[in-house]
Order: C-alpha cells, then structure tokens, then sequence
C-alpha cells in the first residue's frame, strides 16, 4: 500500500494505493494524525485506487473519524467500488461514514 | 499432461499444500497474493475472491497472529489448503492458547459500532460459507465455494 496526499479547496485529500490492512494500516494513520496535529481539519480519503480493506483498515478509519471530529474536523470517504461498499454495509460503517460516490461530490459536501 | 487437439482441456485436479508462516503482520499481503493466484487457477474470480476470500482469509492471519501467537515471531502459523475447483479449505493453526468464539460481542450492534477492533471474526463468518473451530480454540477452518449459494446475495 502507497497513500499521496494533496490540497484541495481546503481539504486533505489522501489517496490509498493498494490494499489497507493489518501489515500497514499504522502509515496511514499516522500520516493523517499528523496532518491533524498541524492544523487540517477537513479530511478526504479517496479509495479509487483501493483494492482491499481489512478490519484493521476499517479500525483505523474508525479510529481516524473520532478523533477529528474531537478536534472539530471531518473525515469524509469517497470512491468505494461495490466489494469495498459491501464491506461497510455489511459492518454497518455506512452508517457512521459521509461516503461520496465521486471525488468532486465529496468535495462539494464540505 | 498437454491437451490435444479436438479434446477439451480437463479441469485442474484437486490439491492440497501447507504454508508455514512467521508471526509477521507484513507476509500476509504476499500470502494472499500467492493464495489468490492459485485460486485463479481453479476458476475463483469476482467478488467471490477478491472480496470474501481476501478479506476472510486475511482476518483469519491476522487473528493467528495477533491474538493467538501474540506477535512473537518464533512462533508459527500453519496453514493447510485443499483446493479444487468447487471449493477451497484453508485449516489455520497457531500456537497460542486459544479462545472462545462465542464470547465475541457483535460488532454491529449499535453500543459497539463506534470501537476500532473486534470486526475480524465477524467478518470471517460473514464472508466464508463454512467457520468451524477446534475445541482448543487455536485453529480454524475456513470453507469457501467458487459459486455463491444462492439464499445470498452476490459477493457476500
């Protein structure tokens, strides 16, 4: 898993590579504590390129959207393919997440 | 056996193989890859393997790993296949003490939904079409179909 991260209209957006487990979930996390330590509140995750997302994945997002909301930020998700949807539906996340089907759609949300 | 012309090439003969894994979080991305290979092979695609299998299996890995051999690299994951082309069975063995599966709450219900942790195991009875335990509690049998029975939806 790689992850790129870019600036856009005020948001974060953060582009996961790859597949977001157990082995390399910390990274991702990491980076986006990071971003929220100096001062980014808006938050996009893009899974367009995504392959997979294991529980630890899912934990880490879980995870992530806590604590930006506790700094009043937002965690948003967009560009699921139908197995990753699948995922969320089926643990129930679609229900805690904003997921955009679009990039731009997510955007415009803020 | 090469196939001659005017004759259909016949379906691949079930087999069976073993992995022996570190406890290192890291391999399993490539033993799935390795895994989803042969699979492809006996004719599994679709959401059937690039959902339910990966997911389930890596669950499954991870479990073994994190809970079971608590991390401690000297510690092994045994990981027995038998593949044909209706089904694969993965036996995966740790060498922790075990646990009970009963006693994992629901991840789903609503008091739970906001915790980071406690999705693999759901995942796993989700995903596969057949979960069954040791008494022990360190070893699992995973079953997955090629086809989708049919009471479920696609993919799940």
């Amino acid at each position: 898993m790689s992850f790129q991260t870019s600036k856009t209209s005020g948001v974060l957006v953060v582009d996961v590579d790859g597949q977001l487990i157990v082995g390399n979930r910390q990274d991702l996390k990491q980076r986006v504590l990071d971003e929220l330590e100096s001062g980014e509140r808006k938050f996009l995750i893009d899974f367009a390129n995504t392959g997979y997302i294991d529980s630890s994945g899912l934990g880490v997002l879980v995870s992530l959207s806590k604590k930006i909301r506790e700094q009043g930020g937002e965690l948003r998700l967009a560009n699921l393919n139908e197995d990753l949807r699948t995922l969320f539906e089926l643990t129930k996340l679609d229900t805690l997440f904003n997921i955009s089907d679009s990039r731009d759609e997510a955007l415009e949300s803020f | 056996m090469p196939s001659r012309a005017g004759c259909s090439v016949s379906a691949p003969e079930p087999i069976e193989f073993v992995l022996d894994l570190p406890s290192d979080l890291r391999v399993i991305e490539n033993v799935i890859v390795y895994l989803v290979a042969r699979c492809q092979a006996y004719g599994f695609g679709g959401a059937r393997l690039n959902l339910n299998f990966r997911v389930g299996v890596t669950e499954a890995l991870a479990n073994a790993m994190l809970y079971g051999n608590r991390r401690r690299p000297e510690r092994r994951v045994r990981v027995e296949v038998a593949l044909s082309t209706a089904r694969v069975a993965l036996r995966i063995a740790d060498e922790g003490q075990g646990f009970d599966p009963a006693r994992v709450p629901d991840p789903t219900a609503a008091e739970n939904l906001s915790r980071p942790g406690g999705r693999g195991l759901f995942l796993i009875r989700k995903l596969m079409d057949a979960v069954e335990f040791n008494q022990a509690g360190n070893a699992v049998r995973l079953v997955l179909n090629r086809e989708p029975p049919l009471r479920r939806p696609t993919g799940v």
